[in-house]
């Protein structure tokens, strides 16, 4: 009795199949077996004898039955009138099916059927449509959201792209509107729907319906609209949300579920799941497997699935920010992030200051490099030869690709920030590029490189020679820095300037590169002796060289780190 | 693009293809049983010579992806690999005595089989040392990529070469015949590779692994190419152009993102270091048979006298898949 029952109030499926014709006759006779009677719509481009065939095969089941036959093309109107003919179908032969079901021939039923039943039992009178405005839907893909209800589309995207594309552009240029009948308001959702026989039939008995079958003809994608909009007429309650699991990837295409999906089909509790790839046995064997699942009646949820789904969408689309490798390559301005996280550069101050680096590494526990790019090789943290990705300290084949080098580094050793010294002397191809990278604060004291030159015992006409050069270089690396592009966070001393207060400035440096801590600076580093180097530039000035990069040093200008030893106020509070 | 350089490329193209039509007279048919083959089947060309040790490994591999029928040209083999492969069920084979060089490394006899044979076909073209790794190809059929593939229009599927290694000296550990190579050699760089656009192909320009730390430290624009494009939706009308790295039309190129994304990727893992390799470098640089001169060889041969350990303490130990793509050697794309 309980059975009879059943089958009185059942659900019907339509199926519209088009390939994988053995995997859906599966399903077809997993669906009768609960005693869902299904109409089969098969594609009219699959040949006649494949059809025959197939139809044959399937005769047996007397609650599967064929529908007349259309020629579905993605985005056109012979889905929605396979649809049609399949409804008109299923609600004549079968006077029981309370709800109609639209699935294809890849879809497939991750709960028992029964539960499907009970489900829909439970709520006799709500149609599952997803069904919403166009101006409030974010998945349309190639920018036809509103237009595709006010122009015409006569032209086959797929196949006549072009002329589908130059059609449109004339129409908006000529400000073509088609003008939309009886008032109706467009809505757009999932192509797979479960509707009541009441809704369903009143939309296909409407006396209007010529009419709006002519307008929706020429709609573009009317499978995903001429339902969801119609429902709105006669639907007494809609749930806007679709049985059917279904996702779509960046170009509008369904995601495909595989073997490893197993377990997150499982889980997801939803009904029918959409698309399975056609040779995934083991989906097949585990859902429409004998073994049902215990009955439970929880709701569909399919949340793990869409982040999975939208992850996939954001690396497509936005990808791993500061990574470069073979099928992601971004071009200039379009990286999404220059390297993959935070570094300094500091410009200046291993010079001004004896034991900058290892102070530095011990106060911020970041990872702090010599001269990245100086001229004789890579001066790596700790004097190493190798780092982090088996980058080597070869300067040959770093300024193969400074810039390959630095975001290489940066990637390889994400979680941990790195520091590096910077300067004229160095190889100022990657300049430029640090200078526009977000990531990277750069630090510089001005004219620093002068102290080694004063601390070396070289021939003054050497010096001078060199000071020249350097001052050069980095006045053009200043006005790289200073240029409008520069994204970096940039401060810029000169050396006269950071002697009279180094504190403050390197207190701010230290906070940002660790934040947590946000201690006072207990230790400084030592500056250098600079008794002298007034008189070093001043003599370099005697020279005719100009050494403005430095501030105003005073002749006698006394060691200032020897005049206010330690700025006691850091070490308080 | 302008149309003068698009022209120029299709005149270039047609000469590989006529090239390759020449050279098809230097193809002996040893075994043809390419009449198995049907519509939607997977192919696989490579050209061979002396690595019947590799050989059983290489075809099992790619037997498991599911790879259907396997193209051979065996270039004037003498360990036997010939007589091995002809009484294979799904190979077929030609053999050759001409110049591997003037073949334009064997790129020639492969477009014309490509051409004649495998139209219509996603076609595998990789080295006997090469092993296609793709985002999951631990769950995953070769098939569920192609399918893939196809629905999302892609005709060409990229995966870098990256170089695996032993640690310790390359000939510490004999490879047998059988054996999975990536248990010996099992190491590999993880980041230090570069990056350049071919302007005229359109193709990446991928150079580094430790064949440039090693062998080119000082010369690292000499060290080899390693972006490849091994996987293609065969027309007749396509043609390698240099080894696999690149093809014509230049389209087939664009594996590459060039907005910030990430497309789907894959790797082959090139067991080239295994013991064997110190004989095969010395008969190489003998017979300069290999590009530019066998600068490459001759390379190695320098290097090799001495103690020849890639290994170093930044070696990432392969894993599997999922390692290289969050190492960012390969990328899943939108395929989840």
């Amino acid at each position: 009795m309980t059975r009879r029952d059943d089958s009185f109030m059942s659900v019907g499926i339509i199926m519209l199949v088009h390939t994988a014709l053995d995997r859906a006759e599966q399903v077809a006779r997993h669906w009768t077996a609960a005693g869902c009677p299904v109409v089969i719509h098969v594609d009219r481009k699959v040949p006649r004898k494949v059809f025959a065939e197939f139809r044959e095969a399937i005769s047996d089941d007397p609650l599967i039955h064929f529908c007349r036959r259309h020629g579905c093309e993605w985005g056109t109107w012979g889905i929605v009138a396979a649809t049609q003919s399949a409804a008109e179908l299923m609600l004549a032969r079968f006077p029981e099916v309370r709800h109609v079901y639209l699935a294809s021939g890849s879809c497939l039923p991750l709960r028992p059927v029964q539960e499907l039943i009970d489900y829909l039992a439970a709520r006799p009178r709500t149609d599952f449509i997803e069904s919403a405005t166009t101006a409030d839907v974010p998945w349309t893909v190639g920018g036809l959201d509103e237009e595709r209800f006010t122009l015409r589309f006569p032209f086959s995207w797929k196949k006549h792209r072009y002329l589908f594309d130059r059609y449109v552009e004339l129409q908006r240029r000529l400000r073509v509107r088609r003008r939309i009948p009886n008032g109706i308001v467009p809505h757009m959702g999932s192509q797979w729907w479960c509707l009541t026989r009441r809704t369903l039939s009143a939309i296909l008995t409407d006396p209007d319906r010529p009419l709006y079958d002519r307008y929706f003809r020429r709609v573009w994608i009317p499978d995903e609209s001429y339902f969801q909009t119609l429902a709105r007429l006669y639907s007494e309650k809609i749930e806007s949300r679709s049985l059917t699991l279904s996702k779509f990837d960046f170009q509008g295409k369904p995601h495909i579920f595989y073997d490893d999906h197993l377990q997150l089909l499982r889980r997801s509790d939803c009904f029918v799941a959409r698309k399975i790839w056609p040779r995934a046995e083991r989906l097949y064997q585990a859902f429409l497997g004998d073994g049902a699942a215990d009955m439970k009646r929880t709701e569909p949820n399919p949340g793990k699935v869409d982040r999975i789904f939208a992850k996939a969408v954001e690396r497509r689309t936005r990808g791993r920010p500061g990574l470069y490798m073979q099928s992601r390559f971004p071009n200039f301005g379009w990286e999404n992030g220059l390297t993959s996280s935070p570094y300094s550069v500091f410009e200046g101050f291993a010079e001004l200051f004896e034991d900058f680096e290892t102070w530095l590494a011990r106060t911020t526990g970041a990872r702090v490099h010599g001269h990245l790019y100086a001229p004789e090789r890579v001066e790596f943290a700790g004097g190493e030869t190798m780092m982090n990705g088996a980058l080597c300290d070869s300067a040959k084949t770093r300024d193969y690709n400074p810039q390959a080098f630095l975001t290489s580094l940066i990637w390889n050793t994400r979680g941990e920030r790195q520091c590096f010294q910077f300067g004229p002397r160095d190889n100022q191809k990657i300049g430029p590029f640090f200078a526009r990278d977000p990531n990277a604060q750069i630090s510089v004291i001005t004219g620093a490189w002068a102290v080694p030159l004063f601390k070396s015992n070289r021939n003054f006409a050497d010096l001078r020679k060199l000071a020249a050069k350097l001052q050069k270089i980095e006045a053009d690396h200043l006005d790289v820095l200073r240029n409008q592009w520069s994204k970096a966070r940039i401060r810029i001393w000169t050396m006269a300037e950071f002697v009279e207060a180094p504190m403050e400035p390197i207190q701010t440096i230290i906070d940002e590169i660790a934040p947590a801590s946000q201690r006072r600076l207990t230790e400084a580093p030592k500056m250098v002796n600079l008794s002298g180097f007034g008189q070093f530039l001043q003599n370099l000035k005697n020279q005719g060289m100009h050494p403005y990069l430095m501030g105003d040093f005073p002749i006698t200008h006394d060691n200032p780190s020897d005049r206010r030893p330690v700025r006691r106020p850091y070490l308080v509070r | 693009m302008g149309v003068w350089q698009s022209y120029r490329l299709r005149l270039q193209r047609k000469r590989w293809k006529i090239r390759a039509f020449r050279k098809r007279r230097e193809l002996k048919l040893v075994a043809d049983r390419s009449g198995q083959i049907r519509p939607d089947d997977i192919l696989l060309f490579c050209t061979q010579r002396n690595e019947k040790i590799r050989l059983p490994y290489f075809l099992r591999y790619y037997r498991d992806l599911g790879v259907n029928h396997f193209f051979f040209v065996d270039n004037d083999s003498t360990d036997g690999s010939l007589d091995y492969l002809a009484k294979q069920p799904d190979v077929s084979v030609w053999h050759t005595r001409a110049s591997y060089r003037r073949a334009r490394f064997g790129v020639d006899w492969l477009n014309w089989l490509q051409r004649k044979f495998a139209h219509g076909h996603w076609t595998l073209t990789v080295d006997p040392d090469e092993f296609l790794i793709y985002p999951f190809c631990d769950t995953r059929p070769l098939r569920a990529l192609t399918d893939w593939l196809d629905a999302s229009s892609i005709k060409s599927f990229p995966a870098m070469l990256l170089d695996m290694y032993p640690k310790g000296r390359i000939d510490e550990q004999p490879y047998e015949a059988g054996q999975n190579p990536i248990e010996i050699a099992c190491w590999f760089d993880s980041g230090n590779y570069t990056i350049k656009r071919n302007k005229r192909f359109g193709n990446l320009w991928i150079q580094g692994g430790p064949r440039s730390r090693v062998f080119f430290p000082d010369r690292p624009e000499k060290a080899p190419a390693l972006n490849k494009i091994p996987l293609v939706k065969w027309n007749r009308a396509y043609t390698y152009v240099s080894s696999t790295h690149m093809l014509l039309p230049r389209g087939l190129n664009l594996v590459y993102d060039e907005w910030g994304g990430e497309k789907a990727s894959g790797i082959l893992l090139h067991a080239k270091f295994l013991d064997t390799f110190t004989a095969k470098a010395a008969e190489e640089l003998n017979r300069r048979q290999h590009y530019a001169a066998s600068v490459e060889y001759r390379a190695y041969a320098e290097k090799l006298k001495d103690n020849p350990d890639l290994w170093c303490k930044w070696s990432e130990k392969y894993i599997n898949w999922r390692q290289l793509e969050i190492l960012g050697l390969m990328s899943k794309g939108n395929w989840a």
